[in-house]
């Protein structure tokens, strides 16, 4: 009995010495996957304007409503973006809009920490879309 | 007179300041050593490397609502807590950390800890008791009946050393090991000390008193902010005066070369305390008649067996 007693002993003296796990996250953060689903941002075109050709598909596939697109007729007679809305309060990042998306316009990005002071911040506009493309540094086709 | 009694009452409280400190940091230092063997880091948030930690515990605590629920009997409720502190911070008075670092060197020493320590247990029971809540009632009772048992042989598994130091006082145990630890001499009743004392501080393998999934907390449920706060104190303060005591009893007490005697005993505080938050960290709690019967069937028969063999022993070989 004394013996498997000691041998527990010697079992967690070996992980007292060992490196702990612990990732301390706000100082420190583990790598987003590579097909991990966070904040959704829209893709520009080099010129920077956002390549979405305001189809409504991603409104419509969109299971939690949060979607907002709406149109207008551009310079060149061509239906074009006017706003595109998208409300993070709302949002459950199931990246059904990504798979709608005739164009790859919009893309799941890798930011996650969201939270915010009220509801207004987390309604985002067409810039703030683009500038989380910006932020992220990476254009996922 | 007036000279004894201000140098008397400075040391007391230098005493009690330095045993409180200590007390604090032990805290913080179990939490971190439970974090590391569970490959955690444990707390560190607080100051450089979580060192502020048990000041901010102490805020918390102190800003807590102080509650008395409204079925407890309030006096002995308000009592039990300061019974728990004051009977362990009263065994303190004979814990000497050098031949001259002592508020009382009693020729009884050993006789008034046991005394004292013993009292501890009416401040369980008597928390258990006056919370008028089951759960709190059993832990009560659970804690009175395993101190009162791993009493008996922690005292007798002493008698082998006092036998050997031939004085009760704490001192000259320590002042009859400079030449050899008692360890050496009483290996079998240093283990059944260990055992004991951590049984009588209810540390882990041995915390039924407290077992969460029986008694949510035990004799402490009902408490809240400092009434809480002092009972944490007292268990960190015996488990303390434990470490203290088995570096006095068993591991030559402030005896070491080089170094001043303080920190001697300081430093074999130190291990001992490791160890007891090591054994924490590896065992999981005991059966409640698994703990009886190991202290009436097993610890006491072997207590008596050593103390037997120290009596012959010492008789013989003088």
């Amino acid at each position: 009995m004394s013996k498997a007693l000691l041998k527990g002993l010697a079992l967690t003296l070996k992980t007292f010495f060992r490196r702990p796990v612990t990732v301390q996250y706000p100082d420190e953060k583990r790598p987003v996957p590579e097909r991990f689903r966070g904040r959704p941002m829209l893709l520009a075109r080099e010129d920077g304007t956002p390549r979405c050709v305001a189809c409504g598909l991603c409104e419509k596939i969109c299971p939690s409503l949060c979607i907002t697109v709406s149109a207008e007729t551009g310079p060149d007679g061509v239906r074009a973006l006017a706003r595109y809305s998208l409300d993070l309060n709302r949002c459950s990042f199931c990246g059904l809009c990504v798979e709608a998306c005739p164009v790859e316009a919009i893309a799941m990005g890798s930011e996650y920490e969201l939270a915010a002071f009220g509801r207004e911040p987390l309604v985002c506009t067409t810039e703030r879309l683009l500038a989380a493309t910006a932020r992220n540094g990476e254009e996922r086709p | 007179m007036t000279m004894d009694f201000l140098t008397g009452l400075i040391r007391i409280i230098l005493i009690f300041s330095v045993i409180m400190g200590l007390v604090a940091y032990m805290t913080l230092m179990e939490r971190r050593f439970l974090g590391f063997f569970q490959l955690r880091l444990g707390p560190n948030r607080v100051g450089p490397g979580g060192l502020l930690q048990p000041i901010a515990d102490g805020i918390k605590l102190f800003f807590k609502e102080d509650m008395t629920v409204s079925h407890a009997n309030r006096f002995w409720f308000l009592l039990a807590p300061a019974i728990a502190l004051v009977s362990v911070l009263a065994c303190f008075a004979v814990v000497p950390a050098s031949a001259s670092i002592v508020v009382a060197d009693m020729p009884v020493a050993v006789l008034y800890l046991l005394a004292f320590s013993s009292t501890g247990t009416y401040g369980i029971l008597l928390a258990g008791w006056s919370s008028n809540n089951k759960y709190s009632l059993l832990g009560g009772l659970r804690a009175a009946a395993q101190m009162i048992s791993y009493e008996i042989p922690l005292a007798l598994s002493i008698v082998g050393v006092l036998i050997i130091a031939g004085s009760m006082s704490l001192v000259e145990i320590v002042k009859a090991q400079e030449g050899l630890w008692f360890i050496v001499k009483q290996p079998l009743g240093f283990v059944l000390f260990l055992i004991c004392i951590s049984a009588e501080t209810n540390r882990t393998p041995f915390d039924l008193l407290e077992c969460e999934n029986e008694l949510v907390a035990g004799y402490q449920t009902e408490y809240s902010s400092m009434k809480f706060g002092l009972f944490y104190m007292a268990e960190y303060a015996h488990i303390l005066l434990a470490s203290c005591l088995v570096s006095l009893f068993f591991l030559g007490g402030w005896n070491g070369p080089l170094l001043p005697a303080p920190l001697w005993l300081l430093i074999k505080v130190f291990f001992v305390f490791a160890l007891f938050i090591w054994v924490r960290a590896t065992f999981p709690r005991i059966r409640y008649d698994q703990l009886m019967s190991f202290s009436w069937k097993v610890l006491l028969p072997l207590a008596f067996l050593n103390l037997m063999a120290t009596a012959v022993l010492t008789v013989y070989l003088a």
